[in-house]
């Protein structure tokens, strides 16, 4: 394995010099050329934030992540959300998440989460209609009651079902919700990467800063470390597996370790499906009811 | 039998004489191995979990330790707030809540904040749901809005008596926390910051009262009372030690060696304990101060006899190699019977007792050692002159048994007195005695068993004074139990939540039971919730469906470092109910846990008949019964072995098996006495007899081997045996003693309860045996032997005289 790292590292060496040499360019570079640098393009879009450079920096890197995931309109996908305690037992849940684009970059995407097993929540759907800053539209469907409940919570960063993950590191990632700084670029397996430090901008977050790797070949996130109230590291995602769909990147196994308590939690997806042809009208409260 | 013990006297010449040739190197040798051994007490630390003092094969500690691993752990901080104005849902108080709230997560390894303010308040207008802090905006509340807020609270089953008083007046706010267990600094680290924020707040609100409790200052208090005793009771002891050798040996050079020998003891015990890296509690921090008190005997005794020796006109070296020479066995047996004494602590089932018997045995073999080399050597380098008596005593046998008392006649009269009163009043004082110690011992069965974890502190320990104050108002005293359902998702099975239900009800009932923590509550909040605040529908689901939804909706509505996972398993098979008591006593807890076992028997299905009780609570309130009954074992195995000894070190088989009565019954009579004065122990008192046997063995072997020694040697009769006895080893028996129940009343001023019982317990213990050794035996023997003829055993001359 060693054999076979050590010839790719070296003829990485020309990449990562001209990485170097590129990256040390950009820092001396004026904030226009940074947003040159990040494609502005489609309307609603922000400038570029940051009062120094490796703020600034730092958010051109996410936003360019960001941005590689611009307009895949909508996608559908099975997971499995496989739940681990500290003792090592387990439990399992199937769900299918929709996704709705929002091109808006001050709006955040719509998602449907229904859930299919255990068998007792089977039909249970979950509308989300993110936010950037303000608590996020919520309805839940109970099929044992027929109804649809809207949920009024400030809470984002409350764990989602019982998982590790919270239900702002479920929804897709929002550029606008985080400040950002540039921290080091470092090798990350087989890539090298972007260290971006981002701050939430939102009440009620519970972390108060996470640590992104990001790659400079697909622009994906590779792991984030976040951190708690107290700034100590309290939980770790990994994500693996990229697969590209015509230009999108998705993570296929997706991983959650909470340092604290030792639980864990696995997000393993399934064959992703873009284009499905949904629009805003199958994200309307409405809609939950018929979803089974 | 002559050849053995000329054999022993041999040894102890070559050794001491060998001791005094080559002193610089001897006491340089010895100095630095212990001195380095010593070094070992660096690695030593005080443990801050209460769970050290439960084997890791303890039933009670195995199922709370599962309970934990499959919910959740609860090392938390309780902050108990008084306002001034005994109002909480007021501007000012609400504001010291939210402060306090936010700022408990900068509390290190905190992981949760509970507080009125924080409260997940749920609430339905049609079809929407409201979660949202029970405090939101505090700023725009209004009087009304507070006064709704307070009733919101107190209605809330969930929050009343855990976090509000039903009066309104005091409220609370539960920190839990996850400590990695990686350091011990990990503790002592949180709670510094949570004193802080304790400090801060009495600062910035005047008149507010905030008293910090908790499992984590529980565990804190541990290291605290060990400091504590540390830097207390060590130096008191040596105080005592150093006026007490100087008081009966009247020279600085015998003193200083003294003082030498018990505090290289001391250290190589602590040493050793150290490089096993065994880590402290109160009990096994107790051990400097057994030993302090135990190891000067050694010293004393054969000081004693060189000061009569030189007294005698000997040489100092001559005078030191006779000391030695008479004292070898005496000491040899009295030490190895109180290790063993110490040694049976082993059967305990709590480490810290574990550590307390091996260290102390240690000091006391080091001890022992150290007295037969070290002491040889050092006087004969330090300067010792002693006035000759210009003429020989009459009772030539006052050199060879050394412990007679040389010049002080007053002192030797006093015990030909003694002597004289047992030998005439011999079957007065038998019954008198006999009675005495009969009514005693009717008595133990009335002791209580009692170990309630806080009130092991004194209140010198502020968690003590602190926890007490909180205990006016909330329940401290957690029981877990762990309910399981059928299969997977079984928790929402209609039939199990409404016998969930019912127990919470049944322990709610209970009059033990401050605050219930149970689902089936929240089931019933959220039922009503979804049927639009319909009070009709405060009760559990009536299908499964809705139950598991239900609770999904509960898991999507719970904020930041709140999850299900700490009342319900991962699968939803089982969940956790907390019942939190007052202030119960062992026995009241004992009385709700058999209560509680009935009800389930009787009202649970089958399948949730595995509900069991847990929590420390659970374990305290067995821990005397498991630790008494594991030291029975340990107890008898010490006797069995301290009366092979006796019976070897008097050659004697009747009067081996005649010393388990001054033996055994000073300890039963302690814990009759006991019974009376004080009425409840906790868990020391089954150690007591084991530690105590071995020490207060040694003065009946002092007294019983000149009796032989008498009878069979001089063929002088039980009268006159009795009062032989009584000159020779009398005052040394009675310095002995004075010195022993000084050093353990020492230990009853320390702020660990455990240990102060178990000094005044085993003070107690040397008490009567004294009483025993010097009214009772000799008059029993009197009794038994006065009559007979004296008997001439076959030659056993015990040829130890010149």
């Amino acid at each position: 394995m060693r054999k076979l790292i050590n010839p790719l590292l070296w003829a990485a060496t020309p990449v990562i010099a001209m990485g170097i040499l590129w990256s040390a360019a950009v820092l001396g570079a004026t904030a226009t050329d940074i947003v040159a640098y990040a494609q502005p393009s489609a309307s609603g879009e922000t400038a570029v934030r940051g009062e120094t450079e490796a703020q600034r920096k730092g958010f051109a890197i996410a936003a360019r992540s960001d941005r590689s995931d611009r307009g895949f309109k909508d996608n559908e996908v099975s997971l499995n959300m496989v739940l681990r305690n500290a003792a090592g037992e387990e439990s399992t849940r199937a769900l299918v998440i929709t996704t709705l684009e929002v091109p808006d970059e001050s709006m955040g995407d719509k998602s449907l989460i229904l859930f299919n097993t255990p068998r007792d929540i089977e039909g249970t759907a979950l509308l989300s209609h993110a936010k950037i800053l303000d608590p996020d539209n919520q309805w839940l469907f109970l099929p044992s009651l027929k109804r649809v409940k809207r949920i009024s919570s400030r809470n984002k960063s409350g764990p989602f079902v019982g998982s590790e993950f919270a239900f702002e590191d479920m929804t897709s990632v929002e550029l606008n919700k985080y400040d950002y700084e540039f921290l080091r670029e470092e090798i990350c397996g087989e890539l090298m990467c972007d260290v971006v430090a981002r701050y939430p901008r939102y009440e009620n977050s519970g972390y108060t800063k996470q640590v992104t790797w990001i790659d400079q070949q697909d622009f994906q996130v590779r792991k984030i470390d976040f951190y708690n109230r107290r700034d100590a590291l309290l939980k770790t995602l990994t994500l693996e597996d990229y697969r590209n769909y015509n230009g999108f990147w998705r993570a296929h196994t997706v991983r959650m370790v909470n340092h604290q308590t030792n639980k864990s939690t696995d997000l393993v997806y399934g064959e992703y499906k873009f284009n499905v042809g949904l629009t805003d009208s199958d994200f309307v409260k409405g809609r939950l009811s018929r979803l089974r | 039998m002559g050849g053995y013990f000329n054999n022993i006297d041999r040894f102890s010449v070559w050794l001491t004489e060998s001791a005094i040739r080559f002193r610089y190197l001897v006491v340089l040798l010895l100095v630095g191995v212990a001195v380095w051994v010593g070094s070992g007490g660096r690695h030593l630390e005080f443990a801050n979990n209460y769970r050290v003092f439960f084997s890791q094969d303890n039933p009670e500690l195995t199922a709370f330790e599962a309970l934990q691993a499959t919910y959740s752990k609860n090392d938390n901080f309780l902050f108990v707030i008084e306002p001034a104005d005994g109002q909480v849902f007021s501007q000012s108080t609400l504001k010291a809540v939210e402060y306090l709230t936010e700022q408990a997560w900068q509390i290190p390894f905190s992981s949760r904040v509970d507080s009125v303010s924080n409260f997940q308040h749920t609430y339905a207008t049609e079809d929407d749901l409201i979660v949202e802090d029970l405090i939101y905006e505090r700023d725009r509340l209004t009087e009304q809005d507070l006064l709704e807020k307070s009733e919101i609270a107190r209605s809330e089953p969930l929050l009343l008596n855990q976090l509000v008083t039903a009066s309104g007046q005091v409220t609370a706010v539960n920190v839990t926390l996850q400590y990695p267990e990686k350091s011990l600094t990990e503790v002592p680290e949180a709670v510094a910051f949570a004193r802080d924020l304790k400090a801060q707040l009495e600062a910035d609100y005047p008149g507010m009262k905030v008293s910090l409790t908790g499992v984590s200052m529980l565990n804190n208090a541990f290291t605290e009372a060990g400091m504590n005793d540390a830097s207390t009771l060590i130096p008191m002891m040596f105080l005592v030690i150093v006026v007490l050798t100087l008081v009966i040996l009247r020279s600085v050079s015998a003193t200083f060696t003294t003082v030498v020998i018990i505090m290289l003891s001391s250290m190589v015990g602590m040493g050793v304990a150290g490089f096993m890296g065994v880590k402290l509690t109160p009990i096994s921090g107790s051990a400097p101060v057994v030993i302090l008190t135990l190891a000067i005997a050694d010293s004393i005794h054969i000081l004693i006899s060189l000061r009569v020796a030189m007294k005698e006109g000997m040489a100092k070296s001559e005078a030191i190699v006779e000391a030695v020479r008479l004292n070898f066995l005496p000491v040899t047996i009295t030490s190895l019977t109180t290790i063993v004494g110490f040694l049976a602590l082993n059967f305990s089932d709590s480490p810290p007792f574990w550590h307390l018997g091996n260290i102390t045995a240690v000091g006391i073999f080091v001890a022992w050692l150290l007295s037969i080399t070290l002491l040889p050597a050092l006087m004969s380098i330090l300067p010792y002159k002693v006035k000759k008596v210009a003429q020989a005593k009459n009772d030539a046998s006052s050199v060879q048994d050394g412990h007679a008392s040389e010049g002080h006649f007053s002192e030797a009269h006093y015990m030909d007195k003694l002597a004289g009163f047992v030998i005439k009043r011999a079957k007065l004082l038998l019954l008198t005695i006999g009675t005495g110690t009969a009514v005693l011992i009717a008595f133990i069965p009335t002791i209580e068993f009692n170990d309630q974890w806080v009130e092991y502190f004194d209140e010198r320990i502020e968690f003590r004074t602190d926890s007490d104050r909180a205990m006016q108002y909330f329940g401290m005293y957690p029981v877990e139990f762990s309910v399981p359902a059928i299969g997977p998702g079984g928790v929402s099975e209609p039939e199990f939540l409404t016998k969930l239900e019912a127990f919470t009800e049944f322990l709610r009932q209970q009059p033990e039971v401050a605050h219930v923590y149970s689902i089936s509550d929240i089931m019933k909040r959220l039922n009503k919730n979804l049927h639009e605040d319909d009070a009709s529908y405060y009760r559990t689901p009536e299908d499964r469906e809705l139950s598991a939804q239900c609770l999904l909706l509960y898991e999507l509505s719970l904020p930041y470092g709140l999850d299900l996972n700490d009342r319900i398993n991962i699968d939803k098979s089982a969940t956790r109910v907390t019942a939190t008591l007052h202030n119960a006593t062992t026995a009241e807890t004992k009385a709700f846990l058999e209560r509680t076992d009935q009800w389930i028997k009787q009202n649970f299905p089958d399948y949730m008949q595995q509900t069991k009780p847990t929590s420390a609570q659970v374990m305290f309130t067995y821990i005397t019964e498991r630790n008494v009954d594991n030291m029975i074992g340990g107890t008898i195995a010490a006797i069995v072995v301290i009366s092979l000894i006796m019976m070897f070190a008097l050659r004697d088989l009747r009067l081996g098996l005649l010393s388990l009565v001054p033996n055994g019954l000073p300890i039963l009579a302690t814990f009759g006495a006991w019974a009376l004065l004080v009425g409840e122990v906790g868990f020391s008192v089954a150690t007591v007899a084991s530690i105590s046997l071995g020490i207060i063995v040694d003065d009946t072997v002092h007294f019983l081997s000149k009796y032989v020694r008498a009878r069979n040697e001089r063929q002088l009769t039980a009268a006159d045996s009795i009062r032989y006895a009584f000159r020779s080893v009398g005052v040394a028996i009675l310095v002995n003693t004075v010195i022993l129940v000084i050093g353990f009343l020492v230990l009853t001023t320390s702020a660990f309860k455990v240990n102060a019982d178990m000094g005044l317990l085993t003070a107690l213990a040397i008490g009567f045996a004294l009483i025993l050794d010097f009214l009772f035996l000799p008059a029993l023997l009197y009794v038994m032997d006065g009559k007979k003829q004296v008997t001439v055993s076959e030659g056993e001359n015990y040829a130890k005289t010149h």
